[in-house]
């Protein structure tokens, strides 16, 4: 089978819509092309294995990385004739990163949410979304009455809108469930999923009292032309069947000093985002000067990202 | 070292024969066994996806037979404390069975474990050393130590008793006594740390519960031995194995006790959770009488209460449980009745509502169902065929060549009976 064909087939499968039933065949197909691809070329025999022994995040040099990320890179290449570059940017120090999101300006528009699906190269098929905006209803602050399925105009006269994403907690109940550390929280506080080392128990997910957490419970698809090439390891490089996965506050741009791709999109300004421990950014002013907000602060995770009203 | 080849020769000559009902057991269940092996290959191949499973119910059916199954195995402390602390003799004769049904439990927990990871071949990353065991924070850490231990303490002890028996030697204490007791204190951690894993998140009003682990306990004590009394029943009527009406009677009283209080702990967190109405209570009104609408696992969790408060009545009422069917159909309804308690009657409604109020439901896939089934197989081939082995070399038939043909008894205290 020569190899653009089956990027043809990959390619078609991707496209929305396509049946579960059906991806499912074409998934059972393409195991047994892969296998027989396998067979066939005994030189790409070394990769799988070297896949499999990989080491946790925390215990590669910088020259396993460096292979880890070309072979990343060249299977992208193979897989959807995409070329993405992979990044690894360390927390930077004396920054502690954190939210606030205004809860009286919030329209409930979702453009945050599908900003943020196209940046992280998050699932297109099965749709998956990090950010989830509740609708509320106004007089309340429980979110048990929301709805996440609202449709139509909004903002409505009877609701406000509360999105909520993984808020980086400072006791973050999902690290301590991890019984293999593929989760962890980073120096500058932000909580990352090592999709190599995560062995897919859910215990995490379980655990997060937010619903942060995304498990991929099928391959997860992007359409190449979507694809985002920017990626970071630890954030929006593509992810395989079967792993943890989760909002990082864009890492991959945030420690370059750009802002959050949900921010970026939001058109009312709610988002605030910054270093907590600069006294002068924005965020720091906010959780000073406004009234803060904290969702299930009783659940003990100081939660790294704060409503606000004002 | 040659007794040892002779002891496995021997173990598989017993297994090899048998009557007729046994091999179309066998064969019943291997069908079972098939099928499951497929489905998990089908799942291997294809993921998660092949489940019912979603972000919102992250787990099912898997981890619903993992709890229960751990339970089950106080089937094993129930006869070993009774047997060896208070010198019950007639529970000394049938402890190895109990034994075996823990063994038979575990490895069926930890296949429940295995089937629900999203990638099992990775399963190197739990082992200390070679990848990260994140102990002790991570309480399935823990439950991955306590369990392959007590596989490892139930497996060991019965492995000498029978062994010894096999060569015609009076089992020495020091060898296997320790291990034993080590066993009894284990068994705490067996039935409490897989209660810890739910309880333990504070983020699951649900579960976040002080009495789920004496809960756990209660309903362990229920499920274990009555699961024993139906074994022991086939045992004594299939394989002409001497179990005494006492060792019945005696399990039968335990799960009657424990019974009663499974059902009192039961209705007091119900009604701690439905008296006041708070919102931490919409799961518990979810099971009772549904959500908003969502109401499918109702007549489900009904059923199980039903199931335990008939079964708990025939324990108790001397002119029911004096019938020796009524007390079987009892005892699979205990066991049934806390298959749905500890199984999805806990494990998915913890999950709805949502931490964000959103209500989706599960029931398993016909995937999921037949790898559960097909582990289920498992562990009953399993068990029966340890009982093949175990049973003949209890009644002194089974034994290394030239070793006398009699019975063994160990009882501590009186010595080689
Ligand atoms: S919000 Fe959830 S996923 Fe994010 S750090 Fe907290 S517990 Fe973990
Ligand atoms: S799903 Fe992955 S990240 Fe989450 S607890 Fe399990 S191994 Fe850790």
């Amino acid at each position: 089978m020569s190899e653009d064909h089956q990027n043809d087939d990959e390619r078609e499968a991707v496209v929305e819509g396509v049946g579960k039933a059906q991806a499912s065949r074409r998934r059972f197909l393409q195991v047994l092309g892969a296998a027989t691809a396998t067979a066939a070329t005994s030189q790409a025999d070394a990769a799988p294995w070297e896949e499999y022994f990989q080491q946790h995040y925390k215990r590669l040099t910088d020259e396993d990385k460096r292979e880890i990320f070309a072979r990343l890179e060249a299977e992208v290449q193979d897989k959807y004739g995409v070329a993405v570059h992979i990044s690894d940017p360390k927390p930077i120090d004396g920054v502690e990163f954190a939210y606030a999101l205004n809860l009286q300006a919030c329209v409930g528009c979702r453009r945050c949410e599908y900003a943020c699906a196209q940046e992280n190269n998050t699932s297109r098929s099965p749709e998956m979304h990090y950010i989830r905006v509740l609708q509320m209803d106004k007089g309340s602050l429980d979110v048990e009455r929301s709805n996440t399925t609202y449709e139509g105009a909004v903002p409505t006269a009877e609701h406000y809108y509360q999105p909520v994403q993984c808020h980086q907690c400072r006791d973050a109940p999902c690290v301590r469930a991890c019984p293999v550390n593929a989760t962890w929280a980073e120096p500058d506080g932000i909580v990352v999923v090592d999709y190599n080392w995560c062995i897919g128990c859910r215990y995490c997910e379980a655990a997060c009292p937010y619903f942060a957490r995304r498990f991929n419970y099928e391959e997860p698809t992007v359409r190449p032309s979507e694809i985002n090439p920017d990626q970071g390891y630890l954030s929006n490089r593509l992810r395989p069947r079967g792993v943890m996965e989760k909002c990082t506050y864009c890492l991959h741009r945030t420690r370059k000093g750009l802002m959050p791709a949900c921010l970026e999109a939001c058109p009312t300004g709610s988002r605030k985002f910054g270093n907590l421990l600069d006294p002068n950014s924005e965020v720091r002013q906010v959780i000073e000067t406004k009234r803060v907000y904290i969702l299930h602060e009783d659940a003990g995770t100081n939660p790294r990202f704060y409503y606000y009203f004002g | 070292m040659r007794d040892f080849i002779a002891f496995v020769r021997s173990s598989l000559g017993a297994v090899m024969h048998g009557s007729s009902a046994y091999y179309r057991w066998l064969a019943f269940l291997g069908v079972w066994m098939l099928l499951g092996c497929a489905a998990a290959a089908w799942q291997f191949a294809n993921g998660l996806g092949v489940s019912n499973l979603t972000d919102q119910v992250p787990w099912g059916v898997y981890i619903a037979n993992f709890s229960f199954l751990v339970g089950l195995a106080a089937a094993s402390v129930l006869v070993v404390i009774p047997a060896y602390v208070y010198r019950d003799a007639a529970l000394y004769d049938v402890s190895i069975l109990g034994e075996l049904l823990a063994v038979a439990a575990m490895v069926m927990s930890l296949l429940f474990i295995v089937v629900d990871l999203g990638h099992p071949e990775l399963f190197w990353h739990l082992l200390p050393m070679l990848g990260i065991l994140n102990f002790p924070q991570s309480m399935l850490a823990w439950d991955v130590v306590v369990i392959n231990g007590y596989l490892f303490i139930n497996a060991y002890v019965v492995s000498y008793l029978l062994f010894s028996k096999y060569c015609g030697r009076v089992p020495n204490k020091r060898w296997y006594f320790p291990v034993l007791l080590l066993g009894v204190v284990w068994a705490v951690g067996i039935h409490t740390i897989p209660a810890f894993l739910y309880a333990s998140l504070g983020g699951r009003p649900f579960w976040h519960s002080a009495v789920l682990a004496p809960r756990f306990l209660a309903s362990a004590f229920v499920s274990g031995p009555s699961l024993l009394i139906i074994a022991l029943t086939v045992v004594r009527d299939q394989m002409h194995f001497p179990v005494r009406e006492e060792a019945l009677q005696r399990l039968r009283q335990i799960v009657g006790v424990a019974a009663v209080f499974n059902l009192f702990l039961t209705v007091s967190e119900i009604f701690v959770e439905i008296y006041p109405g708070t919102s931490h209570s919409a799961s518990m009104r979810y099971i009772l009488v549904g959500l908003h609408g969502h109401n499918l696992l109702v007549p489900y969790i009904w059923t199980g209460i039903a199931l335990s408060v008939f079964a708990a009545v025939v324990f108790l009422a001397r002119p029911l449980y004096s019938r020796p069917k009524l007390l079987l159909v009892a005892c699979a309804s205990a066991v049934i009745g806390v298959w749905i308690e500890k199984g999805m009657g806990l494990v998915i409604p913890g999950f709805i509502p949502t931490s964000l109020g959103e209500i989706v439901e599960y029931s398993p896939s016909f995937i999921e169902f037949c790898v559960s089934a097909g582990i289920w197989a498992i562990g009953a081939f399993l068990y029966t065929l340890m009982l093949k082995v175990a049973v003949p070399i209890e009644l002194g038939t089974l034994r290394r060549p030239g070793a006398p043909n009699e019975r063994i008894g160990l009882d501590p205290v009186r010595g080689a009976a």
